[in-house]
């Protein structure tokens, strides 16, 4: 594939711009753009950004993306050699396999952990926005594929392209150890092929249901046999022996394809940018889609060869970003809940398990989304019991100091066991329910990690324009609240109504 | 019944785009007066596609065992119910239910032109839907939409232990997400009713809060089971749903979720664990139910996107097929073996089974027999109720 350098290919997409500069963000504009591709702004970010035009905003944040995470990752991500799994009928005891069970849930909370983190201190929060996007678009799930590892692999890949060339994303994906094993690859042979992954590559991945029949699906998936996992190294392997190496038809092209070139049979064909760019829409703009809009974008991002960053440029200039009635219209996910009141706040979390944790509760287990279509988001994050999850945490965030939150709490924070000792191997007379239990507790105490100044928090806001409560409410939320503020209250109680607000659960 | 029927059909009514046929319709604004939402519904959904083949044994095949050279069950394990069939050993504790006569087994439940995504087949079961017909709200939103529960109803339904609502998706009805209930009620201080709902998102979440205030003023947490529940995920949900139960204002339906059915490898302990923690749910969903002197007016039924592939794959394991068994529990169910093992030397072209009862018809069978509310709205046609209830 010829390489294009990101620069010509924005500059190819800026030359297609109408001539006219658009007016200057202020800061409701502002709020919205950061809310949107970030993480709960904070109102000197917001401050920053005002002023500049759509098309700088943008450029800017698209210029300070990355593909490589600023947080140390956990040690064990460096460990090479050969994967132990043991499994049975090779020797392993019940023993063996269990300890390395919790050993799996141990590293794949921190792992959580650490990807917390990185949301929290990455200097391009949209970088993260979008690793995620992917995690949710090419699904693989911890629950099955179990090795924390190559949980840590593919989000080390997804990040690497989030940003870059979807066709290289989805060439990367299709060989990732996770996604091998996920989506069944290892175990699709000639003679005895496995549709998993050729059924959901089409389904989910590119095209989109429609767009492709059952045999388009036997057929690819033949091309992929053999595309397999070395246990011993962890690493892809194409095993020739199980591949079939007869013709195939799909889409109706036939040759002798392997399953690169289905990649590139499904890349060539205009759904796949469209899909893709629908899906975009949805998680930036609005969940309802504007169709013309759409077809235009995906042409130019199917034109850009799949430049990520020239879908996302366009979509974040577009009139329908700012649009008004595209304000305050979509739910906030459970990860953006807990990472945007975590940076809004400026609250810096001893140990981020437990507020991934908090996320897990709520509808949103990262490293392991509900099924291959991931979660499905928007409305479908709030009913009863993820809405009070939500509240709840966002109650004890704000809770009073006499109530056991805050500062006074200090003695029983420095007791708090780090997650990785409450799930560590009980022994065997520790009861799954016991150990349940345990692991909540110390998850509960983790959230009262954080102290929030109130006082010093409202003072950095700018009072001169208006007042605290108003500041307050113009930085916390996308649309009017519901209810409306009582002036009166303290700091703390201030901000506990805004943040307890429906509003607060938009963006 | 197709389409076209199905309009002859209502032809008093006003014609309606094809796309309001989902929608609540406007024939029947109010419940009749003879709905018997009293009768409460279980729905058991055995998530990722549980294999038919090892839950019902067709263990006098000579076709099962030749597709399945691995993983058959062996005659010897099976638990005997006929001549022809039994339940996977794990399923044992279930054997009482079947010998006095309150098991029903559904035998190939399935539908035409079956679909083999995940997402989509359940879809088509939480919707009632056609195979290539796609309806935003579940089957139970529209009856209830149609039919409304009493109004000091804790809820319409409540879903236990899954934050995704199913056959209670899409607006209007009034369902209640929970994991436990005392956490519930605990919470429920935190929700706000109030506001004004500028848009569908804000919309939304305003009438969920309107929900947890609702259910919060009926639901208690403290009923007193002398029942022991099994450990586990699953048992801890049964025991939720035994509390939800236990509340006096009613609710016309629960949903429980077991999940891990989709065995493409590894199929043998991965089933017997999650059929034994089935029947070990069930046993002691029947026990507190008794104690609640509620058995005798519940249906439980089992539900699932698809069952699996006849012949068994490589990796120990099956891949995603069609139609499956469910079983129907209560009370008031007459025991039995209804519809017909899928013919294994008769596979379509895919391998797979036709089907001998459509789901629809199970679906037709709680809103016309167990509810006494019209079916045909919701389930878009006429489907005809499975002879599984006693009077």
């Amino acid at each position: 594939m010829k390489s294009f350098s990101i620069v010509a290919a924005l500059s190819a997409a800026f030359v297609a711009l109408p001539a006219f500069a658009s007016t200057p963000l202020d800061y409701d504009d502002a709020r919205h753009l950061l809310n949107r591709t970030g993480f709960g702004a904070t109102d000197a970010e917001i401050r920053r950004m005002i002023g500049m035009t759509r098309e700088e905003a943008a450029r800017m944040l698209l210029a300070a993306t990355r593909t490589s995470a600023v947080t140390a990752a956990p040690a064990w991500t460096n460990d090479a050699g050969p994967l132990r799994y043991p499994r049975r009928g090779e020797g392993a005891s019940e023993m063996e396999r269990k300890q390395f069970q919790q050993e799996q849930i141990r590293d794949g909370l921190e792992l959580r952990g650490w990807w917390l983190d990185e949301m929290l201190a990455t200097p391009s929060p949209l970088t993260e926005r979008m690793t995620l996007f992917w995690h949710n678009h090419f699904v693989s799930s911890q629950q099955k594929v179990r090795l924390a590892l190559f949980m840590y692999r593919q989000n080390v890949t997804l990040r690497a392209h989030a940003l870059g060339r979807f066709g290289d994303l989805l060439h990367a994906v299709a060989r990732d150890p996770a996604m091998v094993i996920y989506l069944d690859s290892a175990q699709n042979r000639k003679g005895a092929p496995n549709e998993n992954f050729a059924r959901e590559l089409m389904e989910l991945f590119t095209l989109g249901e429609g767009n492709y029949g059952e045999q388009d699906i036997k057929d690819a998936a033949r091309a992929f046999t053999g595309w397999s996992l070395d246990r011993d190294s962890g690493q892809f392997v194409f095993r020739r022996f199980v591949h079939d190496y007869g013709s195939k038809t799909v889409l109706g092209r036939s040759g002798y394809f392997d399953g690169d070139d289905v990649l590139d049979i499904l890349l060539a064909k205009p759904q796949t940018a469209e899909f893709i760019t629908r899906k975009l829409w949805r998680e930036f703009v609005s969940p309802d889609v504007d169709e013309a809009e759409v077809m235009r974008i995906a042409s130019r991002f199917r034109d850009s060869r799949y430049d990520i960053k020239v879908a996302l440029y366009a979509l974040l200039t577009s009139d329908a970003f700012y649009a008004k009635e595209n304000r305050g219209v979509l739910v906030k996910s459970p990860v953006d809940l807990v990472v945007g009141a975590l940076r809004q706040f400026d609250l810096k979390p001893g140990e981020p398990v437990p507020f991934a944790v908090a996320a897990a509760a709520m509808g949103q287990n990262l490293f392991s989304p509900p099924n291959v279509k991931g979660w499905p988001g928007g409305e479908t994050w709030i009913n009863t019991s993820t809405l009070l999850a939500r509240k709840a945490f966002l109650d004890r965030l704000f809770r009073a100091d006499d109530a056991g939150g805050n500062a006074a709490d200090a003695p029983a924070r420095a007791m708090t066991p780090a997650p990785k000792q409450a799930i560590a191997p009980g022994g065997v007379q520790e009861s799954e329910v016991a150990r349940r239990i345990r692991f909540l507790r110390a998850m509960d105490r983790g959230l009262k990690s954080v102290q929030f100044d109130s006082n010093a928090w409202l003072a950095q806001l700018d009072r001169n324009e208006r007042s605290r409560t108003d500041a307050a409410t113009r930085l916390l939320l996308a649309c009017a609240p519901q209810g409306a503020a009582d002036p009166t209250n303290a700091p703390l109680a201030m901000v506990r109504q805004i943040v307890l607000d429906a509003a607060y659960q938009l963006k | 019944m197709n389409r076209r029927d199905f309009l002859r059909f209502t032809a008093g009514a006003p014609l309606l785009p094809g796309t309001l046929l989902s929608t609540a319709g406007v024939a029947w604004a109010a419940a009749p007066a003879g709905a018997r939402y009293r009768n409460l519904l279980v729905l058991i959904e055995l998530k990722g596609g549980n294999d038919g083949l090892n839950t019902l044994v067709p263990y006098a095949s000579p076709a099962y065992y030749a597709l399945r050279p691995k993983l058959a069950i062996v005659r010897e394990q099976v638990v005997q119910l006929s001549d022809a069939a039994g339940l996977h050993p794990a399923l044992e504790p279930l054997l009482a239910l079947w010998k006095s006569r309150e098991l029903a087994v559904l035998l190939g439940v399935g539908y035409p032109e079956p679909n083999l995504s995940h997402f989509r087949s359940i879809e088509i079961w939480d919707t009632a839907s056609k195979s290539a017909e796609y309806l935003q709200d579940g089957w139970l939103t529209r009856t209830f939409a149609a039919a409304p529960t009493p109004a000091d109803f804790a809820a319409d339904g409540v879903i236990v232990g899954s934050s995704d609502l199913g056959p209670l998706a899409g607006a209007g009805a009034r369902a209640i997400a929970l994991a436990n209930t005392e956490q519930f009620l605990r919470q429920a201080r935190l929700a706000i009713p109030e506001g004004n709902a500028r848009n569908r998102a804000l919309q939304h979440i305003l009438k969920v809060e309107a929900d947890i205030v609702q259910a919060a003023s009926h639901l208690n947490a403290d009923y007193a089971f002398k029942t022991v529940f099994p450990e586990g995920g699953f048992g801890n949900a049964i025991k939720t749903t035994c509390q939800v139960i236990a509340n006096r204002s009613g609710v016309a339906v629960v949903r429980v979720t077991l999940s891990g059915f989709d065995t493409h490898s590894g199929q043998p302990g991965t089933q017997a664990r999650l059929l034994g923690e089935l029947a070990g749910g069930i046993v002691a969903l029947k026990s507190a139910l008794i104690e609640l002197e509620r058995w005798n007016d519940t249906l439980v039924l089992t539900y699932a996107e698809f069952g699996r592939r006849p012949k068994e794959n490589l990796s120990n394991g099956t891949d995603h097929g069609t139609a499956s068994v469910h079983f129907a529990l209560g009370g008031r169910v007459a025991g039995g073996l209804y519809g017909e093992q899928p013919a294994l030397d008769r596979l379509s072209g895919d391998g797979n089974t036709g089907y001998a009862i459509d789901f629809r018809s199970v679906y037709a069978t709680v809103l016309d027999r167990w509810w006494g509310v019209p079916s045909a709205e919701p389930l878009g046609g006429r489907f005809a109720p499975l002879p599984i209830l006693r009077a």
